[in-house]
């Protein structure tokens, strides 16, 4: 199946499951959902549980963590990430913060499924990779689903957790092929994975970019450079433990990451592989992010602007001792 | 009903009356505490106070049972109080120790209490507008019988998410009753600067929602407002939006010089300050007699001195449990 129809699947066992459950967010009912990863889901449960909503991002994210405040597990649906923004005071200023603001006496078990990410000429209003600016907020969860595999498991390991939970699905992820296993356990959603074993440099990732992450160690390996893929599957809460154990194995580190380079997720990963790794190091880290551009429409100047594979190669490649 | 001024009373009887009373004069001494406790430097951070709204707080919240829930503002401590919450915790929140009605994570702006269905003061403009839609979501969709009362200042009028609350409230018939305290100023900006229509009742028609206005001056007819707005918006008409004309005494918080507007008008408004009215009210009904007034304010003295002593004495929270609400403590 593919990520769109994982996602589809997740929510449909969601909604199945727990009577509380409900999808809300704009276009996810009639139209199917922008991206159409919730066709079919009105016809089956409803509009009270598929609920189109106005534009109105502030009132249905709002309306979402009230709902859950009052006994509900709703699921919210924002379209873009750039979109996102208009629901930024609920997010960081409610969301995150009722439960330690209340002193404990409430806590906001919400889902927020969010579209990430570049790659489609959408250019500048469609197209950004702004996890970093959810990952900076304490109160809530943000998990970066890369596999088939995982936008199913996590999204359903999202939904008992008791307080906000924000995934990033990255559009490009959404044709991707792959095999999900509907009945294992629901994934741990707070651990990284180590998508590929390599000993001499760490290549750490998440979310859209994993995939070209892989193809670069490919290459690498054509050039006898043996590299291990960390995906980090969740920004917050970090498994710097994975990090460290990777760093520690093969020394050097390159991490990949759509966001723009200055003040990036990539950057806070290197700070902790400086402050908890800096004697495992044999090179200083390196970072692969966005170009500091709006992104352009144009297909050459877009490609020029994101990480691409030739990229991650290059800065592996100049990290690894030549061998031989 | 849109956009009338609702000034009919209910029959009071003199145990109910005398109750409203008690509750408006509470809310006035607890402020005053709580702005002598800032100047003792006691108290930090912003402190607004309520201080000339009692009568929209206490009339109104006569509307709404145990069962319903309220969401508030930042100058939500009458509105706490009117719920039931007690002083010392109000106090002890003030004052930042761990008894506090937020274990001193809030203070004076955010005032929670679970046991009351008091989901909080929000210091971000309209943003709790949202939080009762929700709220009021979850009760339609579980088919629970119950209103949200979300109380928000004029100022809140202006910021898109009251407009975005209006609608979809209105357009998914929500049990919502919004209650607006048009003080006529958000912090030092004038009604007539803010809004291009003053007529703050008037903007439910916009989105197809019942509305009206009362004299927030006025206990009682407030209680006779919020009452009918909570009965339409119980029985399934979905939401309704009621405009409290109010007015504060003091300035915006603590920290205003007050240089926007003229003495001459605070005191004009004062003569219509909600508690002198009232007490002039229950005197002529013959409710209330000097010793009756004699002993109310000694019974309300001794409750905020020991509001105070209680934030005194408590125990502040450990630093130990800096980070212990950020997130639900999973069990292992
Ligand atoms: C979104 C936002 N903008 C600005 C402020 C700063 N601020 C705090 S209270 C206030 C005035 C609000 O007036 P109103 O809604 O009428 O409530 P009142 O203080 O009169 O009770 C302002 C501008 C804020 N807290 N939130
Ligand atoms: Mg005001």
């Amino acid at each position: 199946m593919t990520y769109r129809e994982a996602v589809r699947a997740a929510l449909r066992k969601a909604l199945r499951g727990d009577p509380r459950v409900f999808l809300m967010g704009e276009d996810v009912g009639r139209y199917g959902g922008a991206f159409a990863v919730s066709h079919g889901l009105l016809g089956e449960f409803g509009p009270e549980r598929i609920r189109d909503t106005p534009l109105s991002e502030s009132v249905f994210v709002g309306a979402g963590i009230g709902a859950a405040l009052g006994g509900m597990r709703p699921i919210v649906e924002i379209m873009t990430v750039n979109f996102s923004m208009l629901a930024m005071d609920q997010i960081l200023n409610n969301a995150a913060t009722l439960r330690h603001m209340s002193g404990g006496q409430f806590s906001v078990p919400l889902v927020v499924r969010i579209a990430t990410g570049g790659g489609r000429q959408m250019a500048a209003q469609h197209s950004n990779s702004l996890e970093v600016w959810y990952a900076h907020i304490p109160g809530i969860k943000v998990l970066t689903p890369a596999t088939v595999t995982d936008a199913y498991g996590m999204l359903l390991g999202a939904i008992p957790e008791p307080d906000p939970v924000f995934i990033f699905e990255h559009a490009t992820l959404y044709p991707l092929e792959g095999d999900v296993d509907e009945t294992a356990k629901i994934a741990d959603i707070n651990r990284a994975a180590v998508r590929r074993a390599g000993r001499d440099v760490s290549l750490i990732t998440y979310g859209g970019t994993l995939g070209k992450t892989l193809q670069a160690a490919e290459l690498l390996a054509a050039e006898s450079i043996d590299a291990e893929v960390i995906d980090l599957r969740s920004l917050r809460p970090l498994d710097t433990a994975a990090i460290l154990d990777s760093v520690a194995k093969t020394h050097r580190a390159v991490i990949v990451d759509e966001g723009w380079k200055t003040g990036s997720f990539a950057g806070e990963v290197s700070a902790q592989i400086m402050e908890l790794g800096f004697d495992d190091l044999d090179a200083p880290v390196a970072r692969v992010c966005s170009a500091e551009v709006p992104m352009p429409y144009a297909k050459h100047l877009e490609t020029a602007a994101l990480p691409q594979v030739e990229g991650i190669v290059n800065a592996a490649r100049n990290m690894v001792p030549r061998h031989g | 009903m849109s956009a009338n001024i609702v000034s009919e009373t209910l029959p009071v009887n003199q145990e109910h009356a005398l109750f409203l009373f008690q509750e408006m004069l509470r809310i006035r001494r607890f402020e005053e505490k709580a702005a002598e406790m800032y100047s003792l430097q006691k108290i930090h951070g912003f402190l607004h106070l309520y201080i000339g709204e009692e009568a929209t707080g206490v009339g109104a919240m006569q509307a709404f049972t145990p069962d319903d829930a309220i969401v508030a503002t930042y100058r939500e401590h009458g509105h706490a109080l009117a719920r039931g919450m007690q002083a010392p915790v109000l106090m002890a929140e003030m004052f930042g120790k761990a008894t506090g009605c937020s274990h001193g994570h809030g203070g004076s702006m955010h005032f929670f209490d679970a046991s009351r269905r008091f989901y909080g003061g929000y210091a971000i403009v309209g943003g709790g507008l949202p939080i009762a839609v929700g709220l009021a979501l979850a009760d339609k969709m579980q088919g629970r019988k119950r209103v949200t009362a979300c109380f928000f200042g004029d100022g809140a009028v202006a910021e898109g998410e009251f407009h975005e609350s209006m609608n979809l409230a209105a357009l998914w018939k929500l049990p919502v009753a919004f209650l607006c305290e048009n003080n006529l100023y958000a912090m030092g900006t004038a009604l007539v600067r803010h809004q291009s229509q003053t007529n703050i009742s008037l903007k439910a028609r916009a989105y197809n929602m019942e509305s009206g206005a009362v004299d927030g001056m006025d206990v009682l007819a407030v209680e006779a407002a919020a009452k009918r707005a909570a009965e339409f918006v119980r029985s399934g008409n979905g939401p309704f939006l009621l405009e409290l004309q109010t007015y504060r005494f003091r300035a915006h918080s603590m920290a205003d010089p007050d240089l926007y507007r003229t003495k001459e008008e605070i005191e004009e408004w004062k003569k219509r300050d909600p508690i002198p009215l009232f007490k002039f009210r229950l005197q002529e009904w013959g409710y209330l007699n000097e010793s009756d007034m004699v002993r109310i304010e000694s019974e309300i003295s001794a409750e905020i001195e020991e509001a105070v002593r209680f934030a005194e004495i408590s125990p502040e929270e450990p630093i130990e449990d800096l980070l212990k609400d950020v997130s639900t403590q999973v069990k292992p």
